[in-house]
């Protein structure tokens, strides 16, 4: 059996986390889950869609909003009594929180980003991602469990046919004051984009020092027209131009949209590593050559400052 | 406050690798390849000094080869005061031995740290894990992926960005707080800083390593995508075209 934590906000399932659950499921073997708090409950019966035949549910009253520790202690405790061969999670911020706290308390080797997991005995062979993927290691495990999450898109969320909702098995794990003590305890309102949150942004318009400090206004029209989210390169945040929180890249935010438009962004391996997962990608540039270029689907070759105002009228007239 | 700052020599990125001969390892023979922090210690190494300044002090902590010292010097031109070397023979060290050894240097200190600030993963090996391991051997409490920082009364209130919100986390010090990019604005070394730095001291112990399990057998590049952009006009006049491709993908219906 692999158990599978899969990750929820306030009771609203994490998308990315069904990736994780299809990537066991491709393993072939019997797939739980392991969700935390009494707001997963409705949530977890559709899991049962994506292969899921049984989700356990950490109760607790203390338990009412995300809680790292806690998460890993809950999953310890299901890991030690059901023992699994295998504990997966997707490798987002908390995905990869949470199994570090669960290697820790297990003791156990925890392998963070796969892109590839084969199972065994006593050892694993992983790939994995270094570089934020610019790099790709082929690494052995050597553990009695496998921990390790998945680089996020590296595997689809694909619904199982014939699936019937997954049976759901409330715990009550052993939780210390001190398990519970980091935990959310206040929420600001949004981190500088204020629209539609940039991971999640289907179309994401993104500006690099090519656009200018001044230059964003038609960025954020095009993104408000299309429903999507502004994004930049780590050059126009150390230059304060845009909030940190729009950086897109290894070190900001790791984006896969449907729609990726990169206006005046050379293309830096550092940027690269958080857009490449975009189904379409649209580069304007002033340099034919530009590393950018070689990523992307289309290119228009020309000043940011002139071709975007006219794709915003364009955009604008198909509209209306 | 004594904060204990965590800090990695990585190579700066070239744009594109290139591996040692037998593939298991990056080729940092160039003559033009160059050695740096990763940018989330960067931006921890800020937040330590700024926070002692207040009253305090910063010991920086790596595990590297002999020529971490480079990186330490770094950092101390910004403010660190000292510098523990944890010397290795350039082998490998899984986040687990890493952990460990950073554990033991903090463990064996004579100073009595408040806080431990590191990068929530290093650039090359993304690992997501050295400091949780750290925080649950010390018994400490800790926030990862911080990329808002104050500390008052003994209260460290982190913040972290989720979607286009900032989650809000407070946790009584002693503390492990591993951090982001973007936390804040790292200050440039100056010329006194860099004089002074020489003069600063950096203690050398040598770690048993004690065997990886996590065990790296070879490195590979990704296939690289070689120009299959297909240009579609230049200037403004490229803007019809742009409004086909959107219809075409269903972004625009």
């Amino acid at each position: 059996m692999i158990l599978v934590y899969v990750d929820h906000d306030r009771g609203v399932l994490d998308e990315l986390s069904l990736q994780a659950v299809s990537a066991a499921v491709a393993l072939g073997q019997p797939v739980e889950t392991v969700l935390i708090g009494a707001n997963a409950t409705t949530a977890a019966p559709r899991l049962g869609e994506f292969g899921v035949t049984n989700a356990h549910i950490a109760i607790d009253p203390r338990l009412t909003d995300y809680a790292p520790q806690a998460a890993g202690r809950a999953v310890a405790e299901l890991v030690t009594s059901l023992s699994p061969v295998a504990v997966l999670a997707v490798g987002s911020p908390r995905g990869n929180e949470v199994l570090a706290h669960v290697g820790a308390i297990l003791d156990l080797p925890f392998a963070a980003d796969c892109t590839g997991i084969s199972l065994g005995s006593g050892s694993f062979d992983v790939t994995r991602n270094r570089w934020a993927g610019n790099v790709i290691e082929e690494a052995v495990v050597h553990a009695s469990t496998l921990i390790a999450s998945t680089a996020p898109h590296a595997f689809t969320a694909d619904p199982v046919i014939g699936s019937t909702p997954a049976t759901v098995h409330e715990f009550t794990p052993t939780l210390t004051d001190a398990d519970v003590a980091v935990r959310i305890i206040d929420r600001t309102g949004g981190g500088g984009g204020g629209g539609v949150g940039l991971a999640e942004a289907k179309v994401v318009v993104s500006g690099g020092r090519g656009v200018g400090g001044d230059g964003f206004g038609p960025l954020e029209e095009l993104a408000e027209l299309l429903g999507g989210a502004v994004g930049c390169s780590r050059v126009v945040t150390s230059a304060g131009w845009r909030p940190h929180a729009e950086q897109v890249g290894q070190t900001g935010t790791k984006v896969a949209p449907d729609l990726y438009i990169a206006c005046g962004i050379s293309g830096a391996t550092q940027h690269i590593a958080g857009c490449k997962n975009a189904k379409t990608m649209i580069a304007i540039n002033t340099d034919p050559e530009a590393t950018i270029m070689s990523y992307a689907d289309y290119a228009i070759v020309g000043d940011v400052s002139t071709v975007l105002p006219a794709i915003v009228d364009a955009v604008r007239a198909a509209k209306s | 406050m004594n904060i204990a700052v965590c800090i990695k020599r990585v190579p700066l990125s070239p744009g594109r690798w290139t591996l040692t001969a037998d593939g298991t390892a990056i080729d940092t023979s160039g003559s033009a390849m160059g050695w740096t922090l990763s940018p989330h210690e960067e931006c921890a190494v800020e937040a330590a000094v700024q926070l002692a300044e207040g009253g305090g002090t910063v010991t920086a902590i790596s595990l590297g080869t002999p020529e971490s010292a480079e990186q330490i010097r770094d950092v101390m031109a910004v403010g660190v005061d000292r510098g523990l070397l944890l010397e290795t023979d350039g082998a490998e060290w899984d986040p687990q031995a890493t952990a460990g050894a950073i554990l033991d240097a903090i463990r064996n200190d004579d100073t009595a740290f408040d806080m431990v600030i590191l990068g929530t993963e290093s650039a090359d090996t993304g690992d997501y894990q050295v400091g949780v391991r750290i925080a649950h051997a010390l018994g400490w409490p800790i926030v990862t992926n911080v990329k808002g920082l104050s500390v008052s009364d003994g209260v460290a209130r982190c913040e972290r960005v989720a979607g286009s919100e900032r989650e809000v986390y407070e946790v009584a010090l002693p503390a492990v707080i591993s951090v982001k990019d973007g936390l804040n604005i790292p200050r440039y070394p100056s010329v006194p800083g860099r004089i002074k730095a020489r003069k600063k001291p950096i203690d050398t112990s040598t770690p048993a390593h004690p065997g990886q399990r996590l065990e790296k057998k070879s490195l590979a590049l990704p296939p690289q995508e070689v120009g299959t952009a297909e240009v579609i006009g230049s200037g403004p006049d490229a803007a019809p075209k742009v409004v086909e491709i959107l219809k075409e993908i269903g972004v625009l219906t």
